[in-house]
């Protein structure tokens, strides 16, 4: 059987910067196993810019971007194998895996990286109501078949859903002559970066309409129309607000979901928040050894993060395989705490005897909130209070814990993250939720 | 001239062109749509029901119970997907047990075997998740679940390897009689035959009012169902119906012979033949009725809704006789549940009508068996291997949510009466039938379909007709 010290499940951006931070940091046997016919996933079919501004302080295409990380994994050289789908991970990091070549395989490794991404929330999920014909794509199909292979999925557009890859479809398909005509939103808050609300639907004057959903859709063989109407503050359509709209494409961008059957089976402990892997301060799960990052541990803005969390996560794996991590048993296994309009926090816990001077927690919220606090409480006693002028769940939010401020806490079990109103002026956007 | 042309190739035309093809014959089935499976046949709840629903003496009766005891044959001959997985009806109120004492005795008279009461504690202790308000179960262990894409697309080769014709998107506008037989005038021309079978579904009515003044109709009545995902999926190990009341049958909750967790269906009498639209109404009372017998639904799950019709006659029950004053015209009318169970007995009995009246003779080479699609997940590693050795098609996995390779795929195209559009391969092999939804696999498929096809992508189509998946160029019209 092949053993590797790391193999690393997924070649998009996390696995990229995982495998590479791996190396970096000592480990020659590095091997990653991508599903799809090249490296990269799916930053391959972003042909629009605005990647890499925090990495490189520039806007790079999703695919310049990846090249970046493609080039390190090739000079390093890095094992990967490409067009190979991993069927299952027991617990003992036996991976085994299928291609064309090789048929079913099975590779030993001492660290698995888990970097396998995300998927798109379907029609069946919202349980939208009417016909099923051709025509309803996700938005990110959509974006394969627009810039990988150059097919027009349609003429005539409305989009359900105001995530990122709806919000760039919108411009993509108006750049490629389709006609948008609205992006709905069940929520009274957009779900996608204020950027891309602004460049891609308020540069090209299509309308976004909040609290708004699809309830019906009409066409036997392709899609003819789609009705909308407005929702009241329970997600219910109020009669009377029904709008019929002629279409001829549907597309969704209804939110995304990390892939984590794999996960799942070999036992990894998932958060119902986020659907990814619990993972401690150094991105392990609750399996030694097994290691989580990117989208397939909750889903991020921007790709970034992605990179900087899978550095981090390829870096812990390394020190797991070199034998550094502190004995079993060593520091306080700390729980991080979401409360008070945060939704989840990745990490969920953090042990200050492993953990880094400075740990990055992020976090979303569950509302828009105006005027606001971040705060963060050791215990009872609050250590960070943090001005925001606005956080909304669309926006991954972040706090930084200092190692030498834990400490100062022999007996911190409990560290809590909130969001806290102005006692004076601050405000709840909305109560929806 | 055919001796026999078959309007539907849904599971009840399929079941009677296969039992047909035991004789010596020519034999056509004529079908509007692309595919076989397209109509009633394809959206439906799968169950092989047991038999104790149906009116002692009915047709429904009769052949529901035969079907039923003919379907494990059936499954191992054509290689189908059966399971003998039970069913309970669900009591929750004290007050109508009687009513379950009363489906218990008609089951037994019905012949159906092996039915028995369990009390709340028996109820309980097999099926942990139905509800707390349980009181009593009728328990039917000849129940079961099918796939019912596979059935019908196993009975239509079937026939067709054993020298069936099929005529897809063709549609019958018109019947005459003849001094001999009949003349269908379909949108492709003529057709002529000495007897004709009426398993058209939905339009069974206006198939046979067109040589009868005995006039039938037919009612769509449309169903709306949920399907969970397969982490779901064994939640109950039986099919979970509620007791028929004043309100119907009510909304059953099931595992699928695939793993997943079915719920539905509603009942809405419709008057559009292909109004197999959900509604936002028909979901919510799927949602809200199938927790009453089923606790801790887990309804995050949903993967997808959809909505099927059933053909109800007035009469209440199958009709599957020779039209009185149509002589060679055999109506195969009304087939709603238990259609699926009663499919194989329905083929059958129309097979035997026609070849008493027909004086047919067997056939020395009939074919009784048939393969369906390779599934490489049944077999061992070593196996597998061999396989994909053999053809690398089967390394490679097209659909990541059902784990459905390229190998699965081609044999689904090349095949006889292969697919032809994605809703085809995806009945055929599952792919796209997933969690995404064939989110990552629809561009893939269409890639294989074009190719194997030799047509362009532009005229791939999602299931036929119009429902092309792609437009354009990008650009193309800037």
């Amino acid at each position: 059987m092949n053993k590797y010290d790391i193999v690393i499940i997924g070649g998009g951006p996390a696995g990229l910067a995982a495998a590479i931070s791996a190396k970096k940091n000592g480990i020659d046997r590095v091997l990653i196993l991508e599903r799809d016919k090249e490296l990269g996933g799916i930053l391959n079919q972003c042909i629009h810019n605005g990647f890499g501004l925090h990495t490189f302080q520039e806007e790079l295409t999703g695919p310049e971007y990846a090249e970046r990380f493609i080039s390190q994994v090739k000079e390093l050289d890095i094992d990967y194998k490409l067009n190979t789908m991993v069927m299952e991970i027991d617990r003992e990091k036996k991976v085994t895996a299928m291609n064309r070549e090789d048929g079913l395989f099975d590779v030993q490794a001492k660290a698995v990286i888990l970097a396998m991404g995300c998927r798109e929330r379907a029609r069946g999920a919202l349980n939208i109501p009417g016909f099923r014909p051709a025509g309803i794509y996700s938005a990110g199909t959509a974006q394969r078949l627009v810039n990988m292979e150059g097919y027009m999925p349609g003429r005539e557009v409305v989009i359900l859903g105001s995530g990122d890859i709806g919000l760039i479809m919108a411009r993509r398909m108006t750049l490629e002559g389709a006609k948008v005509k609205v992006a709905a939103e069940l929520m009274p808050y957009s779900g996608g970066l204020k950027r891309n609300i602004v460049q891609c639907l308020d540069d090209y004057g299509i309308p976004l309409k909040l609290s708004h959903t699809v309830i019906d859709i009409k066409g036997k063989e392709r899609v003819e129309g789609v009705t909308l109407a407005e929702v009241d503050g329970k997600g219910k359509p109020i009669p009377g607000t029904e709008e019929f709209y002629s279409c001829d494409t549907l597309l969704l961008s209804v939110g995304l979901i990390p892939e984590n059957e794999i996960s799942g089976n070999m036992g990894v402990e998932m958060n119902p928040v986020t659907s990814g892997p619990k993972v401690n301060e150094s991105f392990e799960t609750n399996i030694k050894g097994v290691f989580a990052c990117g989208n397939v541990l909750h889903v991020h803005d921007l790709v970034d993060f992605v990179s900087q969390e899978a550095a981090a996560a390829g870096k812990n794996a390394a020190a797991y395989v070199k034998k550094e991590h502190t004995e079993d048993g060593a520091g306080r296994e700390i729980s991080l705490i979401p409360a008070e309009g945060v939704r989840y926090t990745v990490p969920s816990t953090v042990n200050a005897a492993r953990m880094d001077e400075k740990l990055t927690v992020r976090f979303r919220v569950g509302n828009v909130y105006k005027n606001c606090y971040v705060s963060v409480y050791f215990g009872e006693e609050r250590v960070i209070h943090r001005k925001r002028q606005v956080m909304a769940p669309g926006e991954m939010e972040e706090v930084n814990l200092s190692r030498a401020q834990i400490l100062q806490y022999p007996n911190l079990e409990n560290i809590t993250v909130k969001v806290e109103e102005d006692e004076t002026n601050g405000s709840k956007e909305s109560d929806l939720h | 001239m055919y001796d026999i042309i078959i309007i539907g190739a849904g599971v009840s035309g399929a079941g009677i062109a296969r039992e047909l093809s035991r004789y010596q014959a020519k034999i056509c089935v004529i079908e509007k749509e692309e595919d076989v499976c397209c109509g009633t046949s394809k959206a439906n709840s799968a169950i092989v029901h047991a038999g104790y629903d149906a009116a002692p003496g009915s047709l429904k009766a009769k052949l529901n119970v035969r079907g039923n005891q003919m379907m494990e044959n059936l499954s191992k001959e054509l290689d189908f997907a059966f399971q003998r997985n039970g069913s309970l009806v669900i009591c929750r109120d004290e007050e109508e047990l009687p009513a379950l004492q009363t489906l218990y005795e008609r089951g037994l008279t019905n012949k159906v075997s092996g039915l028995c009461i369990w009390n709340r504690e028996e109820a309980l202790a097999m099926e942990p998740n139905l509800t707390d308000d349980v009181c009593a179960a009728l328990y039917a262990p000849t129940a079961g679940i099918v796939c019912p894409f596979e059935l019908n697309i196993a009975l239509a080769e079937n026939a067709y390897m054993n020298g069936v014709e099929f005529k897809f998107d063709t549609t019958v506008k018109e019947i005459k009689k003849r001094e001999e037989g009949y003349e269908l005038h379909t949108d492709k021309g003529v057709f002529r035959a000495k007897y004709v079978v009426n398993a058209a579904g939905v339009y069974a009515d206006e198939m046979h009012n067109m040589v009868s003044e005995r006039k039938i109709h037919i009612t769509p009545r449309r169903g709306d169902y949920c399907l969970l995902d397969k982490s779901a999926g064994s939640h109950v190990k039986r099919t979970i119906f509620a007791l028929p009341g004043r309100l119907g049958k009510g909304i059953l909750v099931t595992p699928t012979v695939h793993g997943n967790l079915l719920i539905g269906p509603t009942a809405m009498d419709v008057e559009d033949k292909e109004g197999v639209n959900t509604t936002r109404e028909g979901l919510e009372q799927v949602l809200d009725k199938a927790g009453l017998n089923v606790k801790n639904l887990p309804m995050r799950q949903v993967i997808t809704s959809f909505a099927g019709l059933r053909a109800h006659e007035d009469g209440d029950d199958f009709i599957i006789e020779e039209v009185e004053d149509a002589k060679g015209f055999i109506d195969c009318a009304g087939i709603e549940s238990p259609g699926i169970a009663s499919c194989p007995a329905i083929g059958e009995m129309v097979a035997q009508m026609i070849r008493d009246k027909m004086g047919l003779q067997e056939k020395k080479d009939f074919i009784p068996t048939r393969k369906g699609i390779l599934k490489p997940d049944t077999l061992s590693r070593e196996e597998r291997n061999a396989l994909i050795q053999k053809n690398p098609a089967y390394g490679s996995i097209v659909c990541r949510c059902e784990m459905i390779t390229e190998g699965e795929i081609m044999d689904a195209i090349r095949r006889p009466l292969g697919a032809k559009s994605l809703d085809g391969i995806k009945r055929r092999t599952r792919a796209g039938m997933g969690r995404c939804q064939s989110g990552f696999c629809s561009p893939r498929v269409m890639e294989i379909l074009a190719g194997e096809r030799k047509i362009s992508t532009f005229d791939v189509t999602k299931c036929g007709g119009e429902s092309q998946i792609v437009v354009g160029n990008n650009k193309d019209i800037l």
